[in-house]
């Protein structure tokens, strides 16, 4: 069952932030939504949320419509931060906790064990204005999931954190899903949902202009990229055929080819022309994948 | 369900009450109350005991001794005939020796005073002066065209007016004042109560929101909720700084004279103060709300002023047309005012006070305030869910259309 959105669409007067989403997640998946800004992602969740009525179309969660009788099931990390800053780490803990249904014990309990996972210990007194901004997503993250939600929506979980940070976050994500959560996140930063997620939407506009497995995704997409190091004329591949984007990196260039056969013309073109360090043959990245869906979403 | 409202309420109420800025308010309002009990010992403390000497330069006739004799009983000015020159005089009055002289002449049978003084902020003395010179003047007037002591009194005698109502029920004179004070301090206490802990309310939703955690419990609890428990939640904080404002002032105040009159009433109409609790609760709820409402759609805390201005307005407008209202009970203006929800709690209940209102003319009253509640609260939380989500660079009352619309299909 999982979440499923039929043909939602929200409109705000006459603008339409969410035009006709369609989309199933099954349990236990940990699934993505890519978009600029303004692409709707927000409003998305915020309609999954129950916190907007869809303007039309329907969201349930396992059947059922989601109200604040599932709150204890639901866990939301917002994209405007924020907390209160007065309070310490454990108040506060403990009143968000209890709001989504937890007892005392158990919220100092898990409490306990998320700050230790994220070696932040010793803040468990102290006022979250004390903290730094890291630490503080680093609470509300532990707010969102300390009762254990079966569906948790993570609005640009990793934004604004340090390398080191984010592989925490990362990480506890990945065990959260391990263990059965249903995880949704947007987020701009393609590489994030490319480790973490199996099946993707990319938004704009309003549009769910892709959506699917990201293997099959990656398959149906055809194009692919090869890598070239080394001390060449790289000018002239531009006049191999299928050659259909060239982008200089610093040892060499990256191109992007219409199919897997047109490296091997790249090959016969390049052969003895210089020294090669590196030829590979890649996969098209969900960054190559994005900006072919959105740029042609932009000229239409 | 119930049981989140109920936490909200705890949350709200405990950290409000373990706050800093609630004890250091409810210390100072607990010192004020404490310090206006204390005010007359307070007062005499500061001033000088001694008695105010004051130099007489008599040019009458006799005068001088019965000025005297008036003054007698006043120990705060002492009176010194005065033989020598007026320049010695002033030299006194200048070298502190005496707080002033007087000339006293008579002219035409009434008596002229002037007085000389370092400066004359202080009225209290002329006033003394004047008055005991009026007693003189009186009896010395009187002697002249043969009066005697009973014909002066039958002269002074003030005017007795027994007020009788007609009407069946209307209040007795007696009745009238012990509502009147009642209902004094009722209003007072009301229009006190709504605007501390209604901005309060309006405060605490719009830090919420600016500190952008309200998403988050939006999200795990109904605004509804949210709103009855912060709402009376704040209500037993007020009630908590009142039982401890009222404990101390009752202490300190229990000897004052002030206290005793007001208590000391006898027949507290009790039926008056069950419709003053009632009166106060609605009223409550109703600027609450409309304070919770407004904060929702207000994205920064400095906002919370301007906006809160024309519902201060309105309790402020409603307080004034209670204070007339006092006084002309039975203006077809304050009928009519009786009848607006916003304004009932005050004013309906003015009319009870001092009127005898017809039962229908109440209930109706009470109708319209908790039909109008109740609108509130439905419509209001919804402008609530969706006023949390809204923020903008400038809030004005067009949001609250907004924040409407938001929560629309």
């Amino acid at each position: 069952m999982g979440l499923v959105l039929q043909h939602v669409t929200k409109q705000f007067g006459s603008f339409v932030a969410v035009d006709d989403v369609t989309l199933s997640i099954p349990e236990q998946r940990m699934f993505g939504f890519l978009g600029a800004n303004g692409a709707g992602k927000t409003t998305t969740f915020r309609m999954i949320l129950g916190l907007l009525e869809p303007t039309k179309g329907e969201i349930t969660w396992n059947g059922e419509r989601i109200t604040y009788k599932h709150s204890h099931l639901i866990g939301y990390l917002p994209e405007e931060r924020g907390l209160y800053p007065k309070l310490k780490v454990k108040e506060q803990l403990i009143y968000l906790g209890r709001l989504r249904g937890l007892h005392k014990e158990d919220i100092v309990k898990e409490m306990r064990y998320w700050l230790d996972r994220f070696k932040i210990p010793q803040y468990e007194n102290q006022k979250v204005e004390q903290l730094s901004k890291g630490n503080q997503q680093k609470i509300q993250f532990i707010a969102a999931v300390l009762h254990r939600p079966s569906l948790l929506i993570l609005d640009e979980p990793f934004s604004g954190l340090d390398p080191v940070n984010v592989e925490m976050l990362k990480e506890a994500v990945i065990d959260l899903q391990q263990q059965g959560t249903t995880i949704v996140f947007s987020s701009h930063r393609m590489e994030h949902v490319e480790q973490l997620c199996e099946h993707i939407c990319i938004m704009h506009k309003g549009k769910p202009i892709v959506h699917g497995s990201m293997k099959e995704l990656k398959r149906s997409f055809g194009k692919k990229n090869v890598i070239i190091h080394g001390e060449l004329p790289f000018e002239t591949l531009t006049e191999v055929p299928g050659v259909l984007k060239m982008e200089k990196t610093v040892e060499g260039v990256r191109l992007q080819i219409a199919d897997e056969h047109v490296s091997q013309h790249i090959l016969e073109h390049i052969y003895a022309k210089g020294f090669i360090r590196t030829f590979s043959l890649e996969e098209p990245s969900l960054n190559d994948i994005f900006i072919e869906k959105v740029g042609a979403a932009y000229e239409q | 369900m119930n049981n989140k409202f109920w936490i909200v309420f705890a949350h709200t109420y405990m950290t409000k009450l373990k706050s800093k800025s609630f004890f250091i308010s409810t210390v100072i309002t607990t010192l004020i109350i404490f310090g206006i009990g204390q005010l007359d010992r307070i007062i005499e403390a500061f001033s000088d005991n001694g008695q105010k000497t004051i130099g007489v330069i008599d040019q009458t006739n006799g005068w001088y001794e019965a000025l005297q004799a008036q003054m007698q009983s006043n120990k705060e000015i002492k009176l010194v005939r005065h033989d020598e020159n007026e320049e010695q005089a002033k030299k006194y009055v200048q070298t502190e020796k005496w707080y002033a002289y007087i000339v006293l002449h008579v002219q035409n049978g009434q008596p002229k005073v002037a007085y000389y003084a370092k400066n004359i902020a202080d009225s209290d003395v002329t006033h003394e002066i004047e008055q005991a010179l009026q007693q003189v003047k009186i009896a010395m007037m009187a002697k002249q065209i043969g009066l005697t002591y009973d014909q002066i009194n039958a002269l002074y005698a003030p005017i007795a007016i027994e007020k009788v109502a007609l009407e069946k029920h209307a209040k007795t004179e007696e009745q009238l004042d012990q509502a009147r004070t009642i209902v004094y301090v009722l209003l007072f206490a009301m229009y006190m109560f709504v605007l501390m802990y209604g901005s309060m309310i309006m405060m605490e939703v719009a830090t919420e929101k600016s500190s952008r955690i309200m998403e988050i419990l939006i999200s795990s609890t109904s605004p509804i909720q949210q709103l009855f428990g912060k709402i009376l939640g704040i209500a037993l904080l007020s009630l908590t700084q009142f039982v401890v404002i009222f404990t101390v002032g009752y202490t300190s105040l229990q000897n004052s004279d002030m206290l005793n009159q007001l208590l000391g009433m006898e027949k507290l109409p009790l039926s008056l103060l069950v419709y003053g609790m009632i009166f106060f609760l609605l009223g409550y709820l109703l600027y609450a709300m409309l304070f919770a409402v407004l904060g929702s759609i207000v994205s920064r805390v400095e906002e919370v002023q301007q906006m809160a201005g024309p519902v201060t307005m309105l309790v402020v407008a409603a307080f004034i047309m209670a204070m007339v209202g006092l006084n002309v009970p039975e203006s077809p203006f304050i009928t009519v005012m009786s009848f607006v929800p916003f304004f009932t709690p005050m004013i309906m209940f003015l009319r009870i006070g001092m009127l005898n209102v017809p039962i229908w003319e109440i209930v109706l009253s009470l109708a319209l305030l908790v039909g109008t509640i109740a609108f509130l609260f439905v419509f209001g939380s919804k402008i609530y869910r969706g006023g949390v989500l809204m923020y903008n660079q400038a809030s004005s009352w067009k949001d609250l259309k907004r924040a409407w619309q938001l929560t629309k299909r």
